[in-house]
């Protein structure tokens, strides 16, 4: 293993990482919800009355996010390299598998392991080494 | 009120991930590719929303209602299932695949990436299905 120095950002990514943490403290605590955006999201796709417009409210601020960070920083490049074919397939797992598993990074990895839930430590394990082995099998195996 | 501190919420939250670097799939993978060139920055992502969530959620439990009113709306289930384990295995090769999961996606979206198009379509696509295998009797993979 050798580490990528030129990308390793410890300090902008802890920052982060404690404003993602402010976002799921303050839905809990003033809302009562628990921040999974899976969850949020699924609610628009099978819409019931009386339950959207929370869930759009929300998705409103995420979409807002990056217009709003340019306001007062230079936004860097994301590094996107999977081509369409790949973006299909990608998102139907995403998706399927959010909703099947109940959760995603936000909702089993950020605020499941802070309730210290075994199930959320079980998923967030369970889609940790998938995706390493994904990657290890597209990078390393098929490249 | 409420939808305000949504909308907040959700803006924070977007923020949260621009800066930890989460809205980049190049760093997402760069932190799942173990054996290659490693980029360890994601754990400090995780590190830092879980100190901060640790203290949030501490307080939630002994709470009956959340503090703008309503339910205080924490899971319950606590056993770990099959439909957990292969859920988040199919996620997490979505996850691999790409470098997106659902929230950074919204944030490139909102960026305006026709990558970010593609996916969240895509992804829209998977959650609807799993909601209609879901309640569609003799498929195999109802609740349970």
């Amino acid at each position: 293993m050798t580490l990528d120095w030129t990308h390793f950002t410890p300090w902008a990514s802890l920052a982060g990482g404690v404003l993602i943490g402010l976002a799921a403290a303050l839905f809990i605590l003033l809302n009562g919800r628990v921040l999974g955006v899976s969850g949020i999201v699924s609610g628009l796709v099978r819409a019931q009355r009386g339950d959207l417009a929370w869930r759009l409210a929300f998705v409103a601020g995420l979409l807002l996010a990056p217009t709003v960070w340019a306001l007062f920083v230079q936004p860097r490049e994301p590094r996107i390299e999977a081509g369409p074919a790949l973006l299909v397939v990608a998102g139907l797992l995403v998706g399927w598998g959010s909703g099947y598993g109940s959760g995603c990074t936000s909702g089993h990895g950020v605020c499941g392991l802070s309730r210290l839930s075994p199930r959320a430590l079980a998923a967030t394990l369970v889609f940790m080494s998938a995706g390493v082995a994904t990657v290890f099998v597209v990078r390393h195996l098929l490249a | 009120m409420h939808r305000f501190v949504e909308f907040l919420v959700g803006l924070l939250f977007g923020l949260g991930l621009i800066l930890s670097g989460m809205s980049d799939p190049g760093k997402v993978i760069g932190f799942l590719d173990l054996t290659g060139t490693w980029d360890p920055s994601l754990a400090f992502v995780m590190a830092g929303a879980i100190a901060v969530g640790l203290f949030a959620f501490a307080a939630a439990r002994r709470r009956a209602s959340a503090l703008l009113g309503g339910a205080m709306r924490l899971p319950t289930q606590r056993e770990v299932d099959r439909r957990l384990v292969i859920g988040s295995l199919v996620f997490g090769v979505g996850w691999g695949l790409a470098g997106f999961c659902p929230g950074p996606v919204l944030v490139a979206l909102g960026a305006g990436y026709w990558q970010a198009v593609v996916f969240t379509i895509a992804m829209l696509v998977g959650l609807a299905l799993q909601g209609w295998m879901a309640s569609t009797p003799g498929l195999g993979v109802a609740e349970g």
